[in-house]
């Protein structure tokens, strides 16, 4: 099996799909004859031509506009955006129309369209090419929002979301796209969007992430593990909308104690819901306060300061422990 | 305050013709000077007396405290709702507006299921959730009215590329109102339609306000030739009167044929008033009350009623029966509405996902 990394799982991911559905089409500044910012789309245009890869005119709310009305008379357009830092000129699309259609229609018409883009810090770019802003389209209803950890997740979750009838907003780690390999399947399969997996067992605490901070988890969990200290539960959210409230619910009522773990601004941030969802399901069977470690309430900083502001392994193993310790 | 007096036909580089009604003269043979059949011909007063008919009820209806929200009428536009219209075929597509009511009716859509929606009541279009300002029959390319002024830019720009992309030959008119020319949507989607010739219309019914906002204070356009703004991207645009159906139809039919034989995207703007407020309801401050008085005197229904009787294609006693059957027809539509049961609250949240 073939060892790659997020870009290129990516890539593979809208190649297959794009052979298997003549009706899905690529679009966005760049995405052409460039391959796009990230490279994510690197050979498209060459294999499908330029009337299904498509260099747009630099224009977020165009594209996104244009997107839904290709979506509206039957294609399934998958666009991008270079930055999510970008995405706000188009936000106004996203929210007044693609995800309101279905249920504007009573389930008459629907938006199949996905919306990808890279999100994130670490990788000492400045604020609008660094910030996690999940939260602010999870709230929206009908739309769905997907944050995939690794390259193999990347690929099952996106080939998801191009088959899905409704419109995804799909965040793509940047800080993971080239820095980690593994191994992933040559042919297509599917992670269905609204299910969290449990990535590792643990009978302590449920230590809870997604996208690029999936991986400070896993770290700050084999630390405790190795040294001996608490066998702790790491679960991947994956898709924060659709949230699977159920998987979360079941490792907390396990382990008895919950540490959420998000680099977006704390207030309003998504660990502030699923906090909340726990309260509402879990709390007698609570033996500490839900903890959060998130990024702070500004904008992302410059390259000097981002890693105090990012959570990082040593942060999430200081709140585990003060959870535990409570 | 500018003159906004109406004017008579207006050229095709937008600049006003000096004296109204200057088309009566020519107005005597319909047939010849259009190459409409004579049903055809009363279909279009047929379809403005429904929608001032329909229109006249909601207000009705709006004042008594029965449509709920708010309600954007359409008396006095009907020329430009029925003239475009009239050039389409089904599969074509257009997008409407918050004052969409009349672009529905004339591309066919069903006055008993919009009046349904805009009573809430569970047989409308939307089920009775999505109300006036959200129509939409995919049936008859109907893509949405739009609370969102300009919302519908980018939606009939992707469906005009679809509908290139699929080798079809269906055209996407995009309404909108003059205060909609100056969101910026309007200029990303004009310049990729450009770039790409997307068989789209950008149709403007320029109704001299944008709620109480006049062309005239919000609109930086050389003597208010808003048609102009689209020489900057290389798109051929006419001016047309808006309150003679003949010459909205003329204008919008040259676009459209322009757009399905491969030859892009074109700007049509349509100098209309509209002779009520804003909104029902709408106390009108920002406009002089005698000002309506004068286009009034153009309503292009009793205008064009009396053109049909004049070349011989009607007569007074038929134009007084289908003024009844409009309201026939929307008095039916009413009592279907109001036989017809409310939603289930308890469908409250479905239909977010599929």
């Amino acid at each position: 099996m073939a060892r790659l990394n997020m870009v290129t799982a990516i890539d593979q991911a809208l190649l297959q799909e794009m052979e298997r559905d003549p009706k899905v089409i690529v679009l966005g500044e760049d995405v052409g004859r460039d391959g796009g910012v990230f490279r994510v789309t690197e050979g498209l245009v060459e294999r499908f031509g330029e009337e299904r890869v498509i260099d747009t005119p630099l224009a977020e709310s165009g594209i996104v506009g244009f997107a839904i009305g290709m979506a509206l008379a039957g294609y399934r357009p998958v666009a991008e955006v270079q930055f999510s830092g970008f995405v706000y000129p188009g936000y106004d699309q996203i929210l007044s129309h693609a995800a309101r259609y279905r249920t504007r229609s009573r389930g008459q018409w629907t938006v199949p369209l996905v919306v990808r883009m890279p999100y994130g810090g670490g990788i000492r770019a400045l604020e609008h090419h660094s910030e996690s802003m999940e939260a602010v389209f999870a709230h929206i209803p009908g739309l769905k929002v997907v944050m995939p950890a690794d390259p193999y997740e990347a690929k099952g979750l996106l080939t998801a979301a191009i088959r899905d009838p409704d419109p995804v907003i799909f965040f793509e780690p940047a800080r993971v796209y080239r820095a980690i390999k593994m191994e992933v399947p040559e042919e297509q399969y599917e992670i269905p969007l609204g299910v969290a997996r449990v990535v590792r067992e643990g009978k302590d605490l449920t230590l809870i992430g997604w996208g690029a901070q999936l991986r400070v988890c896993r770290e700050a969990a084999d630390r405790l593990a190795s040294e001996g200290r608490y066998e702790v539960e790491v679960v991947d959210i994956r898709t924060i909308s659709p949230f699977d409230f159920e998987t979360v619910t079941a490792s907390v009522v396990k382990t008895g104690r919950a540490v959420i773990v998000h680099e977006a601004p704390r207030t309003c941030g998504f660990g502030a819901e699923i906090s909340a969802q726990i309260m509402e399901r879990a709390i007698l069977r609570l033996e500490a306060p839900v903890r959060r470690v998130t990024g702070f309430d500004t904008i992302p900083p410059l390259a000097k300061l981002e890693d105090y502001f990012q959570p990082d392994v040593d942060l999430v193993v200081h709140e585990i422990i003060a959870t535990m310790e409570f | 305050m500018a003159d906004q007096r109406p004017q008579g036909k207006t050229n095709a580089a937008g600049g006003r013709s000096p004296k109204a009604g200057g088309r009566k003269a020519k107005a005597a043979k319909l047939v010849e000077t259009t190459g409409l059949r004579p049903d055809e011909l009363i279909g279009l007063l047929q379809r403005m007396m429904l929608i001032r008919e329909f229109e006249e009820e909601c207000a009705r209806l709006y004042r008594a405290g029965r449509i709920r929200g708010v309600t954007h009428t359409y008396q006095g536009q009907e020329a430009v709702a029925v003239g475009v219209c009239s050039t389409l075929n089904v599969s074509d597509f257009i997008t409407s507006t918050h004052r969409g009511h009349a672009h529905v009716i004339a591309k066919g859509g069903d006055v008993n299921l919009m009046m349904a929606e805009l009573l809430g009541k569970a047989t409308g279009y939307c089920k009775g959730r999505g109300g006036s300002m959200h129509i939409a029959d995919m049936s008859q390319g109907i893509l949405g009215a739009n609370g969102i002024v300009g919302g519908g830019m980018g939606i009939a720009v992707g469906a005009a590329l679809s509908s290139k992309m699929l080798g079809r030959d269906t055209v996407a008119v995009c309404f909108f109102g003059d205060g909609a020319m100056n969101q910026g949507i309007l200029h990303e989607v004009s310049n990729i339609a450009a770039c790409w010739n997307l068989p789209v219309v950008f149709l403007c019914e320029n109704n001299f306000y944008g709620m109480s906002a006049s062309v005239e204070d919000t609109l930086a356009c050389k003597e208010m030739n808003l048609a102009g703004r689209a020489a900057a991207y290389d798109i051929p645009a006419a001016t047309c009167d808006g309150m003679d159906v003949i010459d909205v139809h003329l204008a919008t039919r040259a676009a459209v044929e322009r757009a399905r034989g491969g030859g892009g995207p074109s700007y049509v703007v349509c100098t209309t008033y509209r002779f009520l407020g804003h909104h029902v309801g709408d106390p009108l401050t920002y406009r002089d009350k005698s000002a309506v008085d004068p286009w009034r005197l153009r309503d292009p229904i009793p205008n064009f009623a009396g053109r049909l009787v004049a070349d011989n294609l009607a007569t007074r006693e038929q134009v007084d029966r289908w003024e009844a059957e409009a309201k026939d027809a929307i008095a039916r539509a009413l009592a279907f509405a109001e036989e017809s049961p409310d939603p289930d609250p308890s469908n409250l949240t479905e239909d977010v996902f599929a």
